[in-house]
């Protein structure tokens, strides 16, 4: 009988093109996917070699980092236009489809891609993006490449790869009410540090993962990054089937069937085994707040800011001082007394139509804090006109929350949406790093849920108790 | 790519781990179309204020690792985004190589393919080159073919790297055009597969 594989391994096995002693495998990507910030060098890099795009029907672009969420169609930095036009011209010139910001498929990589039924499992999945994982959620093989590997996937629509080593996330027992999918992911990261699946590639498994909607597996996968591995998958089952039913790319009818029988062999066997497993228990997560610098660096809403003399390490405690004193926020002060002075909803980790209407669901009918600036980024268009076929918007903004246009906005900062030096943000987003959100920002990640509930209270909130307070 | 067989250079330390691509270079920097001059903006939060005066406590502002080539930093470097920017950045500033005990997997992908060698160290060996760094010039030589860094004080230790790259940064190849040799068993497999297509 066969060695029974896991999904990680099967994939990989399937895409090998070519395999030889002292060498990485030459893999096969079954999906390019393109966006305006990483691709301008790889194109002029074809250009200047004569080289053509060999799969153009394989990739497919998006504008989505520079994009203004005020007006859409005016983007004032005369750089960050050159790079959305430079994107229009490529696409053009190389024959690549592509959803310009004035197409209705136009959003987020990471959200459109799923939305379109371009990402299915089984297929290999890159990105001039780190997020690529996000893809995994669906059981594909998917993460960032940089610019050179960008280059060599137009050009070849193969990567050189070493096989990785395969880990297993256990996660065991269901997550309790108010408890979310981000701050599981946060919770692992916190738990096993930000770079434990360095060198791996993550299958998450258990009964909270199987129990997840693919929005929030896709919440889980986005940051398997920030834990270090480059990609993080999920095996498909139903879940995955049903929300691929109809979309766009997908085989429709008959050819469905057959594609969900392929789909169905690629779980993990029974009795597969990984390089590495790791455990974590599901019924002990509580709503996360991150405290530092890294995401690594999150702690439960009950708990306190940790004081660097309690670290073992030398280095660690020199750590700990730095974030504390970049963040602004006393050793041992519970993370519940912070005050925050924005709040921002979105990005590829959490702006998608389930992220919105849960924390819609919080805020109904109540109001923004007066000290707090908040905002609602929709993950793509599509997100951005169904929310409003469902009221969200108006639930937002009556709160006095600003509802935007679909981009990457304050996950990054690279249009106009940034963090004045010193001030701090509760963000859905997915890296706390010095500077993200602009120039001495202080970030702090959270759930949708979370980012609601410190909106209206003003400070960091506990979800699971605070409808029943007193606001204020 | 210039092929990097032996390097000998001034070593500069910063020491600290978790060195992200956001601190190596800062977002609003990316949106240039060109792969060149991004070394005026390495690590360009540490290394200037708000005004924009150089931070004269910053290891890269300090005359003593002036025309320094050899970076040594704490674990996890270069971990977060996959911006290639960031090695283009390390390049562009005039480093060759980068010591450290541990390197984000895209990072490291990304210094291959920009002809920059990332050593993987011990923990130990790092903190000695960082105290040794203390002093003003302290060069190491690179030998990539023996995979042996040392200095001229009998300091030296090796390292491991994997065949491929070490291939391709002793000979700059490039490549997409090493790849283009195996089209047809590229064009083989795509006859052999069931493609979804983006159009």
């Amino acid at each position: 009988m066969e060695r029974p594989k896991n999904i990680i391994q099967k994939i990989w096995e399937q895409h090998v093109v070519h395999r030889e002693e002292g060498k990485p495998d030459l893999l096969y990507i079954d999906l390019h996917l393109v966006h305006e910030v990483t691709s301008p060098q790889a194109f002029e890099g074809l250009r200047m070699n004569g080289r053509k795009v060999r799969r153009p029907d394989l990739t497919f672009a998006t504008m989505d980092h520079n994009v203004p969420t005020r007006q859409r169609l005016v983007i004032e930095d005369p750089i960050s236009k050159k790079q959305i036009d430079t994107l229009q011209q490529n696409c053009e010139e190389f024959g690549i489809p592509l959803a310009h910001i004035h197409h209705p498929d136009n959003g987020i990589v990471h959200v459109i891609g799923p939305e379109l039924g371009l990402t299915q499992p089984g297929k290999t999945i890159v990105c001039g993006d780190s997020h690529t994982s996000t893809h995994g959620a669906f059981g594909a093989l998917a993460f960032g490449i940089g610019t050179s590997e960008v280059e060599h996937v137009l050009a070849t629509q193969t990567l050189w790869q070493a096989p990785p080593k395969t880990m297993n996330v256990k996660v065991k027992g269901k997550l309790g009410k108010g408890v979310t999918a981000k701050d599981l992911i946060l919770a692992i990261i916190g738990k096993f540090g930000v770079k434990f699946g360095t060198g791996y590639i993550i299958e998450y498994t258990g009964e909270a993962i199987r129990e997840m909607s693919m929005d929030e597996r896709m919440t889980v996968c986005n940051m398997s990054i920030e834990g270090g591995a480059r990609a993080g998958l999920i095996s498909p089952d139903e879940t995955t089937f049903e929300y691929l039913r109809g979309r766009k790319h997908v085989p429709q009818g008959k050819a469905f069937e057959e594609a969900v029988t392929r789909w169905k062999s690629l779980a993990t066997d029974e009795g597969a085994e990984y390089d590495a497993v790791v455990e974590i228990d599901a019924t002990e997560v509580e709503p996360q707040v991150t405290w530092g610098t890294n995401p690594g660096m999150c702690i439960p809403i009950s708990a306190n800011v940790p004081n660097p003399e309690d670290a073992d390490k030398a280095n660690d405690r020199e750590e700990i001082k730095r974030a504390l004193e970049y963040m602004g926020l006393e050793a041992g002060q519970p993370i519940s007394s912070v005050k925050i002075d924005h709040v921002f909803i979105g990005s590829c980790t959490n702006s998608r139509l389930s992220d919105l209407r849960k924390a819609a669901e919080i805020i109904r009918g109540k109001k923004v804090h007066p000290s707090v600036k908040a905002i609602v980024v929709p993950g793509s268009f599509s997100v951005k006109m169904a929310a409003e076929k469902e009221g969200l918007d108006k639930v937002f903004t009556d709160a006095g929350f600003e509802w935007r246009n679909a981009g990457c906005s304050m996950c990054l900062g690279m249009n106009d949406d940034l963090i004045p030096s010193g001030e701090r943000c509760a963000s859905t987003s997915n890296r706390n790093f010095e500077g993200r959100q602009g120039k001495g920002a202080r970030t702090h990640l959270v759930s949708p849920e979370m980012a609601a509930a410190a909106a209206i209270a003003g400070h960091f909130v506990d979800v699971r108790t605070f409808s029943a307070q007193e606001v204020g | 790519m210039e092929p990097l067989r032996i390097h000998q250079g001034i070593v500069c330390p910063i020491n600290r781990a978790n060195i992200d691509t956001d601190q190596i270079i800062p977002k609003q920097f990316l949106k240039r179309i060109e792969r060149s001059g991004f070394g005026q903006f390495l690590f360009y939060n540490w290394r200037f204020d708000d005004e924009g005066n150089p931070n004269p406590d910053f290891p890269l502002n300090q005359p003593q690792y002036k025309g320094a080539s050899i970076l040594v930093a704490g674990e996890n470097f270069g971990c977060g985004s996959s911006r290639e920017h960031a090695p283009w950045a390390v390049q562009d500033f005039g480093f060759r190589v980068i010591i450290a005990p541990s390197f984000a997997d895209i990072f490291k992908n990304n210094t291959v393919k920009n002809g920059i060698l990332a050593i993987q160290a011990t923990e130990e060996q790092v903190q000695t080159i960082m105290k040794k760094a203390e002093t003003e010039g302290y060069t190491l030589t690179i030998n990539l073919e023996d995979q042996i860094v040392y200095d001229s004080e009998g300091f030296k230790f090796t390292f491991d790297i994997a065949p491929y790259p070490k291939e391709m940064l002793l000979n700059g190849w490039d490549e997409i055009g090493v790849t283009l040799k195996y089209e047809e068993k590229i064009a083989q497999y795509e006859q052999s597969k069931q493609l979804v297509h983006t159009k």
